[in-house]
């Protein structure tokens, strides 16, 4: 093994702010391309203006430079982390400082605020803020991926501790159901089944940050790394679930926005984990449209 | 689908017009409320004046006396609101999401713009002034100039039909035939 990599806090600092930045105001590739591709099969017109205006508005923003959606969401990071890198500095503080800066840079609305107080913390940072999820993988890599998480899909998302003997597939379509106008559909839906009560909020949240995740480090490394956040046994299994579930959703015809049509979901992973046998817990991410996320690979 | 061209204050004459699926653009004053808004206005009364007004559900991101972002926000956080919002002589409602139908029979529209679509808005609208600025960059109440804000979708109209409803009623009829 090399000598220790030597990262200071405003690398760090200054990789959030460029996640941000790309974040707030462009859509990943994939994102983009799923959302054309669901405007190329549309066959209701409302829908298709809906689905247009959508992607003229991403051209927009990444033009001025400015956050496609005002709602620029909560901080939250996924940092990804290898096991033999030491850092001489506190992580959540110089992500914080990124985070101040990119408030008043970009800028980001101020949207922490106290949840009993209602009072606003003014930069987006203050106890539990930014949320770091952070997994460790092998090496000595780093990196940053902010997904800022507007409330209009968050606010749907829901943990729910299901009797064994229900079907957690017709549970999942009556919640999409129920949910999805005010989520910003077309969605994108990180699902957890199994675990613990928080567990399968975990493996939700890391379903869509795995939806369509370009590792920064090697097949087997990331493989490895995924061991710890990903409890997929038989991958074969899990894709007809996804795929079944996606034709289903997309049946329902709720549309762009809600206001009908052919595409209500662009994007649906399912994670899951051993849970106890008298438990069937279910968690549902809702993300809107906008998939808004952005990767800085710092070492 | 007829599209309008609508300037605000908005009078009976206008809401008449209007069906849901029609699409319509607007010019005129636009004032943003959500959720601290609309509790101050049911404790205090409101700080302007609602008579034909269009009331957008809408926490934008203003600097520099710019609007920088300014799509909707989910309008079912106010739901609890509409009728006294209504009964201020507001004319159309503004958001994403929907609202519940009833209040609007005879009086009132919901217009949808689209979600998500800050940038797009903020390139429609300016500021005019701003009220209860102590509540904050996304709870004021900002009064906007539009210039053709839109396209917006009438999803609740002032004769009982609610686009919203309509596909909720038939994802589930489509669940139950299964």
């Amino acid at each position: 093994m090399g000598e220790n990599q030597m990262i200071t806090s405003s690398q760090v600092t200054d990789a959030t702010v460029r996640a941000l930045y790309r974040a707030e105001t462009s859509l990943p590739p994939w994102v983009l391309e799923r959302i054309k591709e669901g405007l190329e099969r549309e066959t209701n017109p409302l829908a298709r203006s809906q689905l247009q205006f959508m992607l003229d508005n991403v051209s927009l923003a990444g033009s001025r430079g400015l956050p496609i959606c005002q709602d620029t969401g909560l901080a939250i990071f996924h940092v990804q982390m290898g096991q033999d890198l030491h850092l001489d500095f506190d992580l959540q503080e110089a992500i914080a400082q990124g985070v101040r800066r990119a408030t008043s840079q970009i800028p980001l609305r101020p949207n922490a605020v106290d949840p009993v107080t209602r009072e606003n913390s003014k930069d987006n940072t203050g106890p539990g803020m930014p949320d770091i999820i952070l997994d460790r993988t092998c090496g000595q890599s780093l990196s940053i991926t902010a997904f800022p998480k507007g409330a209009g899909s968050e606010n749907m998302s829901l943990v729910m501790m299901l009797n064994p003997a229900d079907d957690p597939m017709e549970f999942i379509v009556d919640a999409v159901r129920e949910r999805a106008a005010n989520a910003c559909p077309p969605l994108f839906l990180g699902i957890g089944i199994g675990g613990s009560f928080d567990l399968a909020a975990r493996l939700a949240k890391h379903a869509l940050f795995n939806m369509h995740r370009i590792q920064p480090y090697s097949r087997e490394s990331s493989q490895r790394a995924n061991r710890c956040i990903t409890h997929n046994s038989s991958p074969e299994e899990i894709k007809k679930l996804e795929e079944n579930l996606m034709k289903r959703l997309n049946s329902l015809g709720i549309g762009p926005m809600g206001l009908g049509g052919d595409t209500t979901v662009l994007g649906l992973r399912i994670e899951k984990a051993l849970c106890h046998t008298a438990s069937l817990p279910v968690a549902i991410n809702f993300q809107c449209w906008a998939n808004r996320s952005a990767t800085e690979v710092i070492l | 689908m007829t599209v309008f061209h609508l300037q605000t204050p908005l009078c009976q004459e206008d809401v008449k017009k209007l069906n849901a699926g029609d699409i319509v653009f607007l010019k005129g004053k636009v004032f943003t409320a959500r959720d601290k808004a609309h509790a101050l206005i049911r404790r205090q009364g409101s700080p302007v004046p609602l008579e034909g007004a269009a009331l957008y559900h809408c926490g934008p991101i203003i600097q520099d006396d710019s609007v920088i972002s300014a799509g909707p926000t989910t309008s079912g956080r106010m739901a609890r609101y509409t009728e006294e919002i209504l009964a201020l002589g507001v004319k159309a409602i503004i958001g994403k999401g929907g609202l519940p139908g009833e209040p609007f029979l005879n009086r009132a529209v919901y217009l949808a713009y689209p979600g998500g679509c800050g940038a797009a808005a903020a390139s429609q609208l300016r500021i005019r002034a701003v009220h209860l600025p102590e509540l904050g960059m996304a709870e004021s109440i900002w009064e906007l100039e539009a210039e053709d804000l839109g396209p917006m979708v009438v999803a609740v109209d002032s004769y009982g039909r609610d686009l919203y409803q309509d596909v909720r009623l038939s994802a589930k009829a489509g669940i139950e035939k299964r």
